[in-house]
């Protein structure tokens, strides 16, 4: 059932994107691009997700468990730390220079642009490389 | 031409639609599964040696990420997209991508939209972090060193 649900809500997730204009990563750079063509539509994807995204978490918080069962694991780290922002830092610079996140790659990949395979092999090893050192250091 | 290119509003509008669309995907996984919908750290936990049950729900979240690219060309056909990075620059930036979302337990998805969601200023510190060194690097890149 959870697999089930996880691959709907996954589908969801990527129309989202598409519709979004996420997924164009000129779009995307046009938003960060506050000196030039400012394009703001990003910032209504953020409004419009967090709008939806805040009554899903307040209910979500009231529960132990989720409604198929499954025990609510949300993230328990407050702390702000060295990881966290050199880590956020290196995300944006490489988000500021190819105009791609995570999700948006992934689903061009899918579409079948070349340019989003590339992006896409490469985030995969640097998430790789963290991996290693990571167990490395355990 | 793209009708978007010269009605902005319907881009606003399509902006506004997709984030409610990703924000009611954000509200469903953790509704339905108690996960946050972070793109990086459920490809990440891919990634790692250990818990295969942990595995099989984020590896159907990917297939259903992957599987929505074919079926919104069938219904609606798919926007044009504009990628001017080259090989190098897209090499360089996946990379980065790749390992800082992993250092920072995030992206734009789980921090930006679950994080934020959820009244976490640990996430709002990262998201304010990655979108002004993204602003930062546009700058740079487009008006200093004008590439």
């Amino acid at each position: 059932m959870l697999s089930i649900s996880a691959f709907f809500v996954g589908l969801l997730f990527g129309f989202g994107l598409i519709l979004s204009g996420m997924t164009d990563p000129a779009k995307v750079i046009g938003f960060l691009d506050l000196a030039g063509a400012w394009n703001p539509t990003l910032a209504f994807v953020m409004v419009g997700a967090i709008v939806v995204g805040s009554a899903g978490f307040a209910l979500a918080k009231k529960r132990q468990r989720s409604v198929l069962g499954a025990p609510m694991q949300l993230p328990q780290t407050t702390q702000l730390d060295k990881r966290l922002l050199f880590g956020s830092l290196a995300f944006g610079v490489g988000w500021g220079i190819a105009g791609f996140c995570p999700g948006p790659a992934i689903v061009s990949a899918a579409a079948g642009q070349p340019k989003a395979w590339l992006f896409v092999a490469a985030m995969l090893a640097g998430m790789a490389l963290y991996s290693f050192i990571e167990s490395r250091g355990k | 031409m793209n009708p978007s290119d010269v009605m902005p509003i319907s881009d606003y509008l399509s902006g506004l639609a997709g984030g409610l669309l990703i924000g009611s995907a954000a509200a469903l996984l953790v509704l339905l599964n108690g996960r946050v919908a972070g793109i990086s750290g459920i490809i990440g936990g891919l990634l790692q040696t250990g818990n295969k049950g942990d595995k099989i729900w984020r590896l159907m979240f990917v297939l259903g990420l992957l599987a929505a690219p074919f079926i919104y060309r069938f219904v609606f056909g798919l926007p044009t997209v504009t990628i001017d990075a080259g090989t190098i620059e897209l090499i360089i930036a996946g990379l980065l991508v790749g390992i800082g979302t992993r250092y920072a337990s995030g992206c734009t998805s789980g921090h930006g939209v679950c994080g934020i969601s959820r009244g976490s200023m640990r996430s709002l510190a990262a998201t304010l972090t990655f979108m002004t060194a993204g602003f930062v690097t546009v700058y740079l890149t487009r008006h200093v060193l004008g590439l």
